[in-house]
């Protein structure tokens, strides 16, 4: 008969426990779907060759990242002399997605800040970025061979994330 | 200098807290009369010194002291005098500050007011909220100091959020305190009554008043907030169960549950371990809805700017208060003695079946608010629980409690006839089955959820009134009665209020050139110009629109776009006409180029039944804490 | 005085055959009606908050042009909502989908109100039978009368 009065303080202490965990998970981030799936397809211009085109299709059968940025993005701006950096490394192309921009604007952060990117391209709508689950600039993929998304970064890629999680994971994928 | 003194008061009061908590609570139990009578000083003087502290801060804001942090974080010097005052609980260190003040207004009321009390209660009451003021004052100088000085001072504060600038933000956020805080005093005498091993039925007569009166702050604080949304956001809403808005709703529920469990321990003496859990569960949560609002650990619009340190601190501070306070009660509440009996077809089983009801709706409205963070937690990914959920399970829940509130105050306690009690009832069921059917038609479309809504109201319409007249044979009715009748009747209206608008509203979002006209709800609106008119910190787009029905002209509407100075986007301030059936509201929106502009009119049928049930709810309480009972002076022995 | 009162009744004719009827924000109402049901069900990913229907943010007039686009093209609701969730996950949808990770959301609730109400009427049977019922003796009835006359005396000279 007594065991029930302690009924509320254990559910008290379960809820805290999970509130405690709460503390450290940020409720905002949006884990995205597309892990493990084919990287969508399109076929958009670039940003600065116009009259040509791009397409996700022509990076397969390597190891490529995709990142999403835009001239009028802070992030981004802080974020690009990282992807200077991981353009030198040579460990595998890097693929822009400008996202909703104004090319001259585009151009003019590329030249005044170095263009890390292979090529760009141009998603004047945002067309590309719905299907790719865009919700908020910088964003970034890292896409196998096979055109597989194997991983995302939501926000603005850092040395940390660099060397912890997508060079052991872009040697991991040229390994197999 | 100022600040400092606000500062100095602060960390006096944390001691005089101290004292007022420890000496007490020891000397209660030691039986030392001398720290027993140290309770009431005590709290005096921190209540004085807490005034103080607020009116330091509320001078920096007055006096546009830059130098202090909080004050340049959330004042401007262009800001109105009104919204200045208001910003001191804009932000989270006031709020804190504003919560901590209440707190020892509270206890100085219980002090003062409870002369009659046997002085080892009152010395324990005190002593426990002296306990909880202390831990929140550490919280406030540790972390959340509104003291801090910003050196080199800012040249001007970034000013309040627009949003907030509106009378809403003078009155919603201290009558909602009130209402949270309030419930501090049913949890002290919960403990206070656990702490002495006296679990009786008088604890319940004594707690009844002050939970029915924090009861009533807290309904006129939702409700102020739920008014506040309607008319500030633009687009007609007036409840979203937002973490934030359920933090609040879901003490209410529980605190409604706690108020009807308390009449029937006072009655006959049971369920006092029931009603003790339910004391210390209403303030828990509002203890853990302020660490919700604070922590960053869910997403909402009305959140406090968040810092995980502060969560963590307050995670502690709620451990400590809710989970010695459960302890306790493991301990001691099985020592409660039973109370007298009550036939399963009583007035006591028609309550405590309501107190279910209440206490699961209460319980699935938390679950809603928790799972993502539960299911982010276990790392199964994100999910949201939004409206759709909370209509889909909160309002199932709420019928048969509604059909219970027609019934129950029908039983006579101890033993009724159920049968006899419905047969009773057979006027007011066909009343509510007439309101049922011929509402939704003369509203021109039958749904099931609209006739549905119309059935309960008027079932619990038609049942107070019935109950009314049969009073009213009987003799002069007590305060205690009229309350509830008025507090069960704005439940009702409230129904109806939530029915109307959600069936029946009508809205229309049009482009308009001067001279073109709208028509919602059978009413025309038509567009006579839109001027810049400049503010006292905005620059302003006034549309002036012509209100008529049937030809005949109404009244003149003024919505507005502004731009303040000091923010970037845009805020529309809708123009509403207010009526006793309908509201008509008006919402500009972008202007379109070619001179024409957006615009979004509504007709809300009934929509301020919706508060103006709160209103009553709360008229109600006021009635039933009047009655002449708890003023009755007690002859010869004490209770 | 009379040609002043025509003149006004024509000014007032005229006018009010010039007051035009404002026309719809939307190029098709119907399927904008349609747009905002599906969309008040769906969270906007940038706001603190807030649902599709009613952000103004560039990300959720970006995705509700996306749904009117799917709606024109014959797309069914489910249909919209997959979508959606294949983008942006159920984090999106304000209504929790049913799979087993939300049993407990959606069945929780009921299950526990039906325990506790069988729950507290077997509690309070149990109760009844427990208590033992008490009959009292002359004196103590007598004792009882009297405190309660004098209440009501008390009352009356209140």
């Amino acid at each position: 008969m007594k065991t029930k009065f302690l009924i509320p303080l254990v559910i008290f202490v379960v809820l805290v426990g999970f509130l405690a965990i709460g503390l450290n998970r940020d409720p905002s981030e949006v884990p995205s779907p597309l892990i493990n799936k084919a990287a969508p397809a399109f076929e958009i211009p670039q940003l600065e060759q116009s009259n040509k085109m791009f397409s996700p299709a022509s990076m397969k059968g390597q190891v490529w990242i995709l990142n999403v940025w835009a001239s009028w993005c802070v992030a981004c701006r802080e974020e690009h002399p990282v992807l200077v950096e991981l353009a030198k490394s040579q460990v595998a192309p890097v693929i822009g997605l400008d996202y909703k921009d104004k090319r001259e604007d585009a151009l003019a952060m590329l030249s005044r800040q170095g263009n890390p990117y292979l090529l760009s391209a141009f998603d004047a709508n945002g067309r590309v970025g719905i299907d790719y689950g865009v919700y908020g600039v910088p964003e970034t993929y890292v896409i196998d061979q096979a055109g597989i998304i194997r991983f995302k970064h939501i926000g603005p890629i850092t040395t940390q994330v660099l060397n912890q999680k997508i060079y052991p994971l872009i040697s991991e994928l040229k390994k197999s | 200098m100022i600040p400092e003194f606000g500062h100095y008061a602060l960390i006096l009061a944390l001691c005089i807290a101290v004292i007022q908590g420890v000496l007490p609570l020891v000397g209660a139990h030691q039986g030392r009369r001398e720290w027993l009578m140290l309770a009431r000083p005590a709290a005096q003087t921190v209540f004085l010194l807490l005034a103080i502290a607020f009116v330091t801060l509320a001078w920096s804001f007055y006096v546009n002291d830059f130098s202090v942090l909080y004050v340049a974080e959330h004042s401007n010097s262009q800001q109105p005098v009104m919204y200045r005052l208001g910003a001191v609980w804009g932000g989270h260190e006031g709020s804190l500050l504003l919560w901590v003040f209440l707190l020892s207004t509270w206890t100085i009321l219980v002090a003062q007011l409870s002369k009659a009390l046997d002085e080892f209660m009152v010395a324990r009451v005190i002593g426990v909220l002296g306990l909880v003021t202390s831990g929140l004052l550490l919280f406030v100088i540790a972390t959340s100091n509104p003291f801090t000085r910003l050196l080199p001072a800012a040249q001007d504060g970034r000013s309040l959020n627009p949003l907030l600038q509106d009378p809403g933000l003078v009155f919603h956020p201290p009558m909602l305190y009130m209402g949270y805080v309030g419930f501090s005093v049913a949890f002290a005498f919960a403990i206070a009554s656990l702490l002495s091993g006296r679990l009786d039925a008088a604890w319940a007569r004594w707690s009844r008043p002050w939970t029915t009166a924090a009861w009533i702050f807290l309904t006129l604080g939702i409700a102020l907030g739920s008014w506040w949304a309607y008319y500030e956001l633009g687009w007609g809403g007036w409840w979203f169960w937002d973490p934030v808005e359920n933090a609040s709703f879901i003490p209410w529920l529980v605190g409604t549950a706690l108020l009807h469990s308390l009449a029937v321990t006072e009655k006959r003496g049971g369920f006092k371990s029931w009603t003790v859990l339910l004391a210390i569960t209403a303030f828990s949560l509002s203890l853990l809805g302020t660490f919700l609002v604070r922590s960053g650990v869910l997403t909402s619009v009305h959140a406090f700017a968040t810092d995980p340190k502060r969560g963590v601190f307050i995670l502690i501070f709620l451990c400590l208060v809710v989970g010695s306070s459960l302890a306790l009660y493991a301990w001691r509440a099985p020592k409660s003695t039973m109370g007298g009996k009550f036939s399963l077809s009583s007035r006591e089983t028609l309550i405590l079946l309501g107190n279910v009801f209440l206490v699961v709706s209460a319980g699935s409205v938390l679950l809603g608010t928790l799972y993502p963070l539960l299911i982010d937690a276990l790392h199964l990914g994100k999910i949201s629980v939004g409206p759709p959920y909370f209509n889909s399970v909160f309002v199932p829940i709420m019928v048969p409690l509604l059909v219970l509130m027609g019934i129950g105050p029908w039983a006579s306690w101890k033993n009724t006839d159920l049968l006899t009690v419905l047969k009773r009832l057979w006027l007011a069921g066909l009343v509510a089955i007439i309101a049922g059917i011929s509402i939704p038609l003369i509203m021109g479309e039958f749904t099931w959820l609209a006739s549905i809504g119309f059935v309960l109201a008027f079932w619990v319409i038609a049942s107070g009134c019935l109950q009314i007249v049969r009073q009213a044979k009987a003799g002069k009715p007590t305060r205690s009665f009229i309350g509830m009748q008025f507090a069960h009747l704005g439940i009702a209206v409230f129904v109806i209020g939530v029915t109307m608008v959600g069936a029946y509203q009508e809205e229309k979002d049009v482009r308009m050139l001067p001279g073109e006209t709208v028509t919602v709800g059978g009413y025309q609106i038509q567009l006579q110009g839109v001027n810049a008119v400049p503010g006292p910190n905005y620059n302003a787009m006034r549309g002036t629109f012509l209100l008529s029905k049937d030809g005949s002209s109404q009244t003149t509407l003024y919505p507005e776009k502004r731009s303040y100075f000091t923010s970037t986007m845009p805020m529309t301030e809708a123009a509403i006409d207010v009526g006793l059936t309908r509201d008509i509201y008006v919402s500009l929106g972008e202007e379109l180029g070619d001179q024409s502009w957006a615009v979004r009119v509504y007709y809300k049928p009934f929509v301020d039944w919706i508060w103006g049930g709160c209103l009553l709810m709360a008229l109600g309480g006021a009635l039933a804490i009047s009655d002449k009972r708890y003023r009755m002076k007690l002859k010869g022995k004490t209770a | 005085m009379k040609s002043l009162f025509l003149l006004l009744a024509t000014m007032l004719c005229l006018s009010s055959s010039f007051a035009k009827d404002a026309t719809p924000l939307a190029a098709d109402p119907v399927l904008e009606q349609r747009l905002i049901s599906i969309s008040e069900e769906m969270r906007c990913l940038v706001c603190q908050n807030e649902s599709l229907a009613g952000s103004r943010s560039d990300l959720a007039n970006d995705l509700r042009r996306e749904i009117r686009t799917l709606i024109q093209e014959g797309k069914s609701d489910d249909q919209i909502r997959t979508f959606m969730v294949e983008r942006y996950g159920d984090f999106v949808l304000y209504r929790p989908p049913v799979k087993p990770i939300t049993w407990l959301l959606w069945i929780g609730p009921f299950v526990i109100l039906l325990i506790g109400i069988v729950g507290l009427l077997n509690y309070l049977r149990r109760r009844n039978q427990s208590i033992p019922s008490t009959t009292l003796s002359q004196t103590d009835n007598a004792k009882i009368d009297a405190l309660l006359n004098q209440d009501r005396r008390d009352r009356r000279n209140d």
